[in-house]
């Protein structure tokens, strides 16, 4: 069962071509590829119309790199929500108009089912990768989301705990730009902290009279706001490696306080790291520390997967490809809109 | 014009019920202020008084731009903080939320004046010791209506 997914719920436009739900046969994300040298120079990020101008190359290079005709693509699928409607409804048309000209099921899926499913992708040349069993702990974090799931199956996903301000990747982002550091916040964060010194400030772990494991980084972001206003001058050299490297540090070990909490309040031992902040060596790091010598397990896609893509889409999309395949689609099913506000759980 | 001193977040987020309470459909409002600020409580609170559930998170729209929570009227919380050229927010569908069935709060709302309605009621949150200092107004329309609603009740404590 060959699956072509499309993403364009946020910034990028991406399409990919797994196999049975984890060999992953192509891999194109819009920014990270030369599609925009073709349209001459550097075009906004955000727009909605670079999703237009972009979908179409993406889905070509798609088909191209995985060696496919078009007969040999078994179902469409695609993310339709959350995200901006006029962004999700690029792919959402293509993907429609697709499923039609082929004649062939085309299955609706959730950003954030895509980001859990990425633990289990391959390349067509890489081993597959054991994955997680269920039921599993899921930490999806990025720029726009930090939660914790309980994940029962592919299809049965409860929400443990969720930032009640800022995400995690939003606080890098604006650590970054307050610190004159750039975009995105991630990795010029996790650059900028080699060498300096975590326990150079001292920021308190956010803890709730509820006894919740939500997660809270506006504080953080404040309290650097606070060091940086102090000293009434942008950091440099040294100060401002000690200064990174105590926000990093200061973050990843709220994220693994809960990680941890939460793995012992639901008897979990397989722990899932997923979205863009999973990138990030140090989280990386502290979430085996923490987990390993309790008898855990951690898994953690490889960082391209870990960012928006197309392939964890296609991936999560394989048992509801499967099924419509064997079924018989019905061509109504292609009547789908996009949702902005599609959750994940009833919980 | 309304000039209030808010010393912590839980005034911040008090001070966003009760305008919640006095919205509805149509209505736009604009937060203006620094990182830290207290937009954030300051839509929480908003959201409680526009009757989003409790247990609803309501929280930060930077990455996703826009977030809908479903209230007594639609909560549309809008954070314009990525947009760096109005050109980055054509064919968003910002506009279908803004000034239409629901109500909606709009930070950074200078990265894209357009979208503001000239009835806006503008909101301007400044640090201010340990806590923060509050300025609303409005030119006329609805967030005058609001402002008054507002500037009525806080007369007779008991409403």
């Amino acid at each position: 069962m060959r699956v072509l997914a499309i993403e364009s719920s946020c910034d990028e436009t991406a399409a990919a071509i797994v196999t049975d739900g984890h060999c992953v046969l192509s891999d194109v994300v819009a920014t990270q590829t030369a599609v925009h040298a073709k349209y001459g120079g550097v075009v906004p990020e955000l727009a909605s119309r670079n999703h237009v101008v972009d979908i179409v190359p993406v889905v070509q290079q798609a088909l191209a790199t995985a060696g496919l005709d078009w007969p040999e693509v078994d179902a469409i699928a695609v993310t339709r929500g959350p995200g901006l409607v006029g962004a999700l409804l690029v792919g959402l048309q293509v993907a429609k108009a697709l499923a039609y000209a082929l004649n062939k099921p085309l299955v609706p899926v959730h950003h954030l089912a895509g980001h859990l499913h990425a633990v289990y992708l391959h390349g067509p040349t890489e081993p597959r990768p054991a994955g997680p069993a269920f039921p599993h702990l899921a930490l999806a974090v990025s720029g726009g989301h930090t939660a914790l799931y309980r994940v029962d199956a592919s299809d049965r996903v409860t929400q443990i705990a969720n930032t009640r301000d800022d995400a995690a990747g939003e606080a890098f982002d604006k650590v970054a730009r307050m610190l004159g550091l750039g975009y995105p916040g991630g990795p010029v964060v996790e650059r900028g902290a080699r060498g300096g010194d975590p326990s150079a400030h001292t920021f308190t772990l956010p803890r709730f009279k509820d006894g919740g494991l939500d997660f809270s980084f506006s504080g953080l972001k404040t309290a650097v706001l606070t060091v940086v206003q102090r000293r009434g001058a942008l950091p440099e050299g040294q100060d401002l490696a000690d200064l990174l490297a105590s926000f990093q540090a200061a973050a990843v070990a709220q994220l693994v306080d809960r990680t941890v909490a939460a793995t012992q309040a639901h008897g979990l031992r397989d722990v899932v790291l997923a979205g863009g902040v999973a990138c990030n060596t140090a989280l990386r790091e502290a979430a085996r520390a923490a987990l390993l010598p309790r008898g855990g397990r951690v898994h953690v896609p490889p960082p391209r997967w870990c960012t928006d893509n197309a392939a964890m889409i296609a991936g999560a999309a394989h048992a509801a490809a499967l099924r419509l395949a064997g079924a018989g689609h019905d061509p109504a099913d292609r009547r789908i809109n996009a949702s902005g506000t599609w959750r994940l759980t009833a919980a | 014009m309304t000039d209030l001193y808010l010393p912590d977040a839980a005034a911040t987020h008090a001070l966003g019920v009760e305008l919640g309470r006095r919205c509805g459909a149509g209505d736009v409002l604009a937060a203006e202020g620094p990182l830290g600020a207290g937009k954030t409580s300051l839509a929480q609170g908003l959201a409680r008084g526009l009757g989003v559930p409790a247990d609803h998170y309501v929280n930060s729209p930077t990455y996703a731009i826009l977030q809908i929570h479903p209230g007594r009227v639609p909560f549309c919380h809008v954070d314009l903080y990525r947009i760096e050229d109005p050109d980055e927010a054509y064919g968003l569908g910002l506009e279908e939320s803004v000034g239409t069935d629901g109500v909606a709060y709009v930070e950074w709302p200078r990265r894209l004046p357009d979208l503001i309605p000239p009835d806006a009621l503008w909101i301007r949150l400044t640090p201010e010791g340990t806590g923060r200092r509050i300025v609303l107004s409005a030119q006329g329309g609805r967030g005058a209506r609001i402002l008054e609603a507002f500037a009525a009740a806080r007369k007779t404590p008991s409403s």
